[in-house]
């Protein structure tokens, strides 16, 4: 048997999942849609601040959704590059006195530039490889932020603390809450970008790399460039989430990006369902949520209680909030039918 | 004419008695969220989970120790709740614990958070609310900055005021010393070594070597060769207990017998000093400022019997010999005697007031002669601490009790 037909046979690490299923129906959409702005008019700013916080994750899941589930790469580094869009953001406004939406471009731009580079020397690996590569990024972001010489302008350990926006023009509204719209607004504009990218010819091309690298490149597939962009793109998306995250805690420090916050980023995509982008707001929520649930059971033992509630999840609906997803849809197609 | 005139005066007067009468009634019982006839909420957020998950012991002890002072009838009859929650030890997760505290429970004050990178990461937050943040538990000086942040106080000695004492013993019983300083390179260390160069001032130069370390080396070893290279005869260890036990260790190893002082937060005689080989901590210094459970010297010391009591009956699960237990009582006593100053005032703003009224207070597991005084331009309770020698296979605590103060 030769190495190429060993890899070919080999089972594929993602599953795969059609274009067409990696997206919501209209009418659902416009449901959720929906759901997301009127909401906030009627609960108190701190379940604002947390709906808020909701959609940054989601954003930032969602990055590594296309990722791995796009183009079938794995990373447990994307708290680096939340970091590094958190500290681009927060710098900015301190030190160079930016306005706050004037820094979200430039830390997408700064992480698209981090993804990229660090995509290239990640071409040679693969699988778990690449994930223990993205992984030493992510244990190593914390200390570099700490490091002396950057001291001037991250803060050292200390961090940076983050003036909250006003609303513009006057608006009568809370900080938080127009701080939700606005994170809303990019949200969506990121997601159906991301969907369009999914759908389009680079896209394609992703989910040719991700089910069959060589018949990708057969095809003509520039498997190296589209291997490193989809990289640049999921740190650049991650980058814009971690520069509104610094912006609605108000707060940046080394002690806020740590491996942790890379492997819940990858806990909410297994949730939300690999390769299905709505199913990222499903698997924010779970990061955000479960762990006070499990905190309100008992105190001492929130991290099992937290576990034997992912467990439970993996074990009954192992492809996440998709699969949930799919059976209602059945049900509704058998009621329609009766 | 002088009937109108009366009438008027008349209903002045009833008018100003109606003001006056509403102002003592106001005086009698005011309220802000989180404080009713019945209760006080309390919050709390503590780092259950994640990399500093031992210092949970001491939000837990100072559930038990409220669940007590409730038992007992409570503050005048109020009950307190006290609701604590987990951060994990990450910023992000204490703002929105801190959000949840406030916006959401409704609590009266936030007391004794833990940590530092978390407490920076919520007091201009509690600052902008006006809610108090009341015995941040975490030992950097910020805290105490009244003027910019009058909802903000600490509560333990700073390390500043620790790095002070040690500079004020070197001065006075070495004047010749030759000081070589180690410290990890975080808020904890570069805090520590800014007191001890405020604190030798104009004699900074008896410091002639310093040597940084990160949390990541594995090892600190080469540090210490260095450090005995330069000649030095003291040596002031400002490191947490893994790198503190490394430090003496390393030292012995190579034969290097300097004056060595360990910082308070590696005195512990279990985490450092039995690691390290007793052989090898004879006649260190360090300084403290709570009783050790494991010292046998307080077994008859009338307070310290209550906070033993108060393990055994409300906190079975704590171990006397985790300074937590010990932190968690008095810190959590010093609340309760603040609120109890509140009287039937139990607004912010006179929680402030109260907690920065504070005059030669005494919680049990303070060594004796150590009081809380706070003023409104003075936010750090804790000010003093006394020097400890270790003999044998314990600190024997030596010396006045010494003021973190540079001015005295």
């Amino acid at each position: 048997m030769s190495a190429a037909e060993e890899i070919v046979t080999e089972a594929p690490a993602v599953e795969a999942v059609p274009k067409r299923a990696m997206t919501l129906g209209y009418g659902t959409s416009l449901i959720v849609l929906a759901a997301l702005i009127v909401i906030p008019l009627f609960v108190k700013n701190f379940i604002i601040f947390q709906m808020t916080m909701l959609l940054i994750y989601a954003l930032a899941v969602m990055a590594l959704n296309i990722l791995t589930g796009g183009s079938g790469q794995f990373s447990l580094g994307q708290s680096a590059f939340y970091a590094v869009g958190a500290y681009t953001s927060a710098i900015l406004m301190e030190h160079a006195g930016m306005n706050y939406a004037l820094t979200l471009p430039i830390a997408g731009i700064v992480c698209f530039a981090f993804g990229f580079l660090f995509g290239q020397p990640a071409l040679r690996l693969s699988g778990v490889y690449l994930a223990l590569a993205t992984f030493a990024l992510a244990t190593a972001m914390p200390q570099l932020l700490k490091l002396g010489y950057f001291e001037e302008w991250t803060g050292g350990v200390q961090g940076l603390v983050v003036t909250k926006p006003d609303a513009p023009f006057g608006l009568p509204l809370s900080q938080d809450m127009w701080l939700y719209y606005f994170t809303l607004v990019i949200s969506i504009a990121i997601y159906v970008a991301s969907v369009n990218l999914l759908r389009s010819r680079s896209g394609r091309a992703f989910m040719a790399i991700r089910d069959n690298e060589i018949a990708a490149s057969a095809m003509g597939v520039d498997v190296a460039l589209y291997k490193t962009l989809a990289f640049g793109v999921s740190a650049g998306i991650t980058g814009v989430a971690g520069g509104l995250g610094a912006i609605a805690v108000q707060f940046v420090a080394p002690d806020g990006y740590t491996i942790q916050l890379a492997i819940s980023l990858f806990l909410g995509m297994v949730v939300g369902g690999v390769g299905w982008l709505p199913g990222s707001i499903v698997g924010s929520a779970f990061i955000i949520f479960v762990p006070n649930i499990a905190e309100s059971f008992s105190k001492g033992l929130s991290g099992a209680v937290f576990g034997v509630l992912l467990f439970l999840v993996i074990f009954l609906v192992p492809h996440g909030a998709r699969q949930i997803a799919i059976i209602a849809q059945q049900t509704m197609a058998k009621f329609k039918k009766n | 004419m002088t009937a109108v005139r009366l009438s008027l005066t008349a209903l002045a007067s009833a008018f100003a008695l109606i003001v006056t009468s509403c102002n003592v009634a106001m005086a009698q019982k005011t309220y802000d969220i989180g404080a009713s006839d019945t209760e006080i909420k309390i919050g709390n957020i503590m780092p259950y989970s994640g990399p500093a998950s031992a210092y949970g012991v001491i939000g837990k002890t100072e559930a038990a120790y409220f669940k007590m002072i409730n038992a007992a009838g409570g503050i005048r009859g109020r009950k307190i709740t006290f609701i604590s929650y987990d951060d994990g030890y990450s910023p992000p997760k204490t703002v929105e614990q801190a959000r949840k505290l406030v916006e959401s429970d409704g609590v009266l004050l936030v007391f004794n958070s833990l940590g530092t990178a978390t407490n920076a990461a919520i007091q201009k937050y509690m600052n902008e609310k006006k809610v108090p943040q009341l015995f941040v538990a975490s030992g950097a000086s910020k805290w105490n900055n009244p003027k910019e942040f009058p909802w903000t106080m600490g509560w333990q000695p700073s390390y500043q005021d620790e790095a002070h004492i040690y500079a004020k013993y070197i001065i006075k019983h070495r004047p010749d010393a030759k000081v070589a300083v180690l410290y990890q390179n975080d808020d904890f260390g570069k805090d520590y070594l800014k007191g001890l160069k405020d604190g030798f001032g104009d004699k900074a130069s008896m410091i002639v070597a310093e040597e940084s370390y990160e949390t990541s080396e594995p090892t600190i070893d080469s540090h210490i060769v260095k450090l005995k290279a330069t000649g030095a005869d003291t040596f002031i260890s400002i490191a947490t207990p893994k790198f503190a036990a490394q430090a003496i260790k390393k030292a012995a190893e190579i034969a290097w017998k300097p004056l060595q002082f360990v910082s308070n937060v590696s005195a512990s005689v279990g985490g450092v000093m039995q690691p390290s080989g007793f052989e090898n901590t004879q006649d260190i210094l360090s300084a403290a400022y709570l009783k050790d459970g494991a010292d046998p010297q307080w077994n008859n010391d009338p307070e310290m019997m209550k906070f033993l009591a108060f393990l055994k009956k409300d906190y079975p699960d704590g171990n006397r010999l985790d300074g937590a237990t010990a932190y968690g009582y008095a810190a959590a006593q010093t609340l309760v005697k603040v609120l109890e100053m509140c009287g039937d005032d139990l607004t912010r703003a006179n929680v402030m007031k109260q907690a920065a009224s504070l005059r030669g207070f005494t919680p049990d597991t303070l060594l004796p002669g150590i009081t809380i005084n706070t003023s409104p331009t003075d936010f750090a309770p804790i000010k003093q601490l006394q020097l400890m020698r270790f003999k044998g296979e314990k600190w024997e605590l030596f010396g006045d009790i010494m003021s973190g103060d540079l001015s005295n």
